[in-house]
Order: structure tokens, then sequence, then C-alpha cells
């Protein structure tokens, strides 16, 4: 079933000679398990998409179901909501509370009334998940590491065993290493628990490797909507509102007009590379004859 | 009366639209009522009118009036105030006017520079806190029910965030204006540097001749 978003607008001070339309007239559905990226430069309407997809932000117009049921409508349990629709916000380290690594994670399934005994089990688990061993369960979250942090935060949401993810930026300040450990592990949980996840990004390499759908969201509105493939073939419109394609794609098109027949929809280094070796009889040859 | 006066010609002065300033009007609303309700009703003395259980008094009635103005006065003038003058002419213009007191050794320009750095960090707390009231409400947390102890309870997964994130901008704060080089007050140039002129010492004069006539006629009980 998943979350289905009918006609919404968010107007931020609406009513008032400030009033900024972050959202116009979106219409679009998450069904259950798929991978979605949501890409869009600053200031497009990400955030405030995301948080209105759990509740946190309520539409100025228009409807958003869950599983068939609108969920600003009266008596509609909001709790419950944010259990099933995890949100994990940017910089989700800066969250974290509690005196230990293992009572913070707890917080969340604390909050749905859940026995300690569940409690407990949900947090481990959550915390084995994001690959946080034993050794740190007691540790202050404080004292960890900035990639630690962030998976403790990220098992903190987990642990409420969500049936749709978002994480917004999950990879923000991050180094490379840290990031790719991250987009893993979002990959991996996808995997292993069958979630649907939304990924908020702005690393078009990092979409594009991992997602199976990318949303790319303009002013408000949003603007492709499709396979990687699909929407990493509207180079000049992407670049016209300040993103871009990923790099394999830019060197597959130089290649193509350089005269080299191969298709320019690779999107990774691993695509790339086998479409490059298919015309391995027209590439010029270097280093002797045995090359 | 006097201060009626002085207040209209000050708003009047300021252009600042007049209802801007009465709009700010309605947040107190709920506490001025309270305010003239209790006054009216409660005070000893003369009656005016009397129902059921209920007593208005002459001095009551007078008094609620009193305090009402004095209420409504306090908002108008301190609105007036922030529509008016921005936070860093506010601390130039305290650093000035406490500026005898560094003959005494007392931290002037340390005691304004605190006052702009906290006036700075309110707009950057309140988003900051409402942040991490969302991402706390996105993992279960409940600010609003349950009883007093409950909702206290409720704060700590906020209050201890909120205070992290202080801490942390404040050490960042300090030690960017270390990079630069800022060792306070004595021999700092200003880029908008304070500089009086007729009008501000007109204002002068009439703001001390305002207050002598309030403390006169507070002492000779007019």
């Amino acid at each position: 079933m998943g979350l289905k978003i009918e006609d919404i607008t968010y107007t931020y001070d609406s009513g008032t000679a400030m009033s900024v339309n972050a959202l116009n007239h979106i219409t679009t559905e998450i069904p259950d398990g798929q991978f979605i990226g949501l890409i869009g430069h600053t200031g497009s309407g990400k955030s405030t998409f995301v948080q209105m997809l759990n509740g946190l932000l309520k539409a100025t117009s228009g409807h958003i179901y869950y599983n068939g049921e609108d969920i600003d409508a009266d008596g509609y349990d909001k709790k419950k909501l944010r259990s099933n629709v995890g949100l994990v916000f940017q910089y989700p380290e800066n969250q974290l509370f509690e005196a230990d690594v293992i009572t913070d994670v707890e917080f969340g399934p604390k909050n749905l009334g859940l026995s300690e005994e569940e409690r407990k089990k949900r947090a481990e688990k959550a915390l084995e998940l994001v690959g946080l061993s034993e050794k740190y369960w007691k540790a202050s979250p404080f004292d960890l590491s900035g990639g630690q942090k962030r998976r403790a935060a990220i098992a903190g949401v987990l642990a409420m065993e969500p049936k749709i993810l978002i994480l917004d930026e999950p990879t923000a300040g991050l180094d490379p290493r840290g990031r790719d450990e991250i987009l893993g592990l979002v990959r991996d949980m996808k995997n292993k628990l069958d979630m649907t996840i939304l990924l908020v990004s702005h690393s078009m390499e990092d979409v594009a490797e991992y997602v199976d759908r990318i949303l790319v969201l303009n002013a408000g509105t949003i603007m492709l909507d499709g396979t990687p493939q699909e929407v990493f073939s509207h180079v000049e419109e992407l670049e016209s509102v300040g993103l871009a394609a990923p790099q394999m794609t830019y060197i597959m098109r130089c290649l193509a007009d350089c005269g080299l027949p191969v298709k320019t929809d690779a999107l990774t280094v691993e695509e790339a590379a086998a479409e490059i070796l298919k015309h391995r009889d027209l590439l010029p040859r270097r280093g002797g004859r045995n090359a | 009366m006097a201060s009626t006066i002085r207040l209209a010609v000050c708003v009047l002065l300021s252009r600042v639209p007049v209802g801007y300033i009465l709009r700010g009007m309605k947040t107190i609303m709920v506490l001025l009522l309270i305010t003239v309700l209790f006054n009216l009703f409660l005070t000893p003395g003369r009656t005016l009118v009397s129902f059921w259980k209920f007593t208005i008094t002459w001095e009551g009635l007078f008094f609620s009036i009193k305090m009402a103005v004095r209420l409504i006065f306090l908002i108008i003038a301190s609105t007036l105030m922030t529509l008016t003058t921005s936070p860093n002419q506010l601390t130039d213009a305290l650093e000035s006017v406490l500026g005898p007191l560094k003959k005494i050794h007392v931290p002037v320009h340390e005691i304004s520079m605190m006052m702009s750095i906290a006036l700075r960090f309110i707009p950057i707390l309140m988003e900051e806190t409402d942040k991490i009231m969302k991402a706390q409400m996105a993992r279960g947390a409940d600010f609003e029910s349950g009883n007093l102890i409950n909702k206290i309870k409720a704060m700590v997964p906020l209050l201890v965030p909120l205070f992290i994130s202080a801490f942390r901008r404040a050490n960042d704060l300090a030690m960017a204006m270390e990079a630069r080089c800022y060792h306070g007050g004595d021999g700092r140039t200003k880029m908008k540097p304070l500089i009086y002129k007729r009008r501000d010492a007109s204002a002068y004069v009439l703001l001390c001749a305002f207050l002598a006539c309030c403390i006169t006629t507070r002492v000779l009980g007019i």
C-alpha cells in the first residue's frame, strides 16, 4: 500500500506578507518496497516534503494517505504513523541525549509503550543492524566518533521498526568512507528488512548507485520522476535547475561525441566500464602488440 | 497623562505603522484581562456596584484602569524600541552610556558584547529547538500531553541536545573570535560608529525633563 500523496501544497507563514510556497500541488505515490532517491537543490522543498510524510508538518492543502488512511484526519494516531514512517533527520547525531548508547536507542520503543524486554531486544537488533558492536552499547553517545554517532542515531529510528524509512541527507558531513558505510548500510537494510526507503540526497553518484527510482524536486514541484536511467538522460534540464548527472554519464557522453558508439545511460563506474569494454576493438591500442 | 503624550509623540515620530504596534498587544490580552479582573474585584474600598458575591469598588476600578494602562504602555514602548532600534545599536548605546563606569574598572565593553551575542543567538537557538523537537517527535516523543511532571520529564530529550549544541556553538564562536585576534574593547574601531547629533542631545534633555516631572509629581503626591 505505502504512502499516497495527493495534491499537497505547503505554505510557510501563510496569510502574511511573507508567505512562501514551499511545495506546490505535489501528487505522487511511494509504494511498498521501493528504494527511492529524492534530489533537488537547496530550498527546493525536500526537507519540507519529508516532514509531511510522517505528520510533523501539516499540509496547507491536499491529503496524504498511509495504507489508505488520511493522516490528517481527526483522531488519526500520529504516534503510530511515526513508528511506521521513520524519519532520520539531517545530522541526526544532534538528537542523542541519553547517558549511554543503548538507552538512547530505546527511547523510540519506549515512546511506543513497549515492555522493557521488547525495548531492549529491538535496541540490540537495531544496533547490530547499523554495525555498532556490543562494546559501544554502554558508552556515552558523546564519546563516539562522528560516523558512529550517526549510526547510533539511525539505530534510534530503526528500533521503532518502521515500514518506511526516510533519510534526509544521511551522508552530509561524513568522509568518503563513512559515506560508503552509511549507504551500504541503507542498502543492506532494504534487502534484509524489506523496507521502503526514501533517500534525500545532494549527491548524484550516491543516488545513481543505490536507488531504483528518482524524484526530482524543483521549486516545490516534481520536475522528473523515473528510473535513474530515465531521469539522468535529461541532463540539460537537471543542469538548468542547479543539479547534474553522475560523472559517468558525462564521460559516456563525451566518448559518444568522440565517435565511440557507446550507450550513454551508464551511471556507475562498473556499468561504464562494461559498456566501454564492449567496444574494446574500436579503442586505440597502446603498449605494444600484446596489450 | 504626560506619559500618554510622550508615547504618542514617539509613535508618530518613529513612523512605524500603528497597526503593527497594536498587533503586539494581542499576545498580552489574556494577561491584561486577568490583571484587570483581579484588581477590579479584589480591591477593598468604597463600594461602587455589588451583585451576588462580587463587589466592584471605586478604588478597584481606578486601580485596574491604572494597571491596564501601565501594561499597555510598557508593551507599546518596548515594541517601539525593538522595531526602531537594531540590537547592535542597542548594545552600542549601552556601551557608550555605561562608558564612565570604565574608570572604576567595570568591564563595560565585555558586558555589551555579551548582550549582543546573547541577542544574536536567540533566533539560532529557537531554530535549533524546533529541529530537535521534531527529531524527537519523529522518535515518538510527546511534548504536549500528560501532567506537569510528565511534561517536565519530556523536556529532557529536548534540553540535553540543545545545551550541547549551545555549548558547541559558543566554543566555535570563541574560537572564531580568537582566530581574528579579538581582544576586547581597547583600540577597537567600529564599522558604524555611534555619533551624537543635536537631536540626540534634545532627546536626552526631553527624557531627563520627563523623568524629573514624573519624580516631582510623585514626591509632591499629585
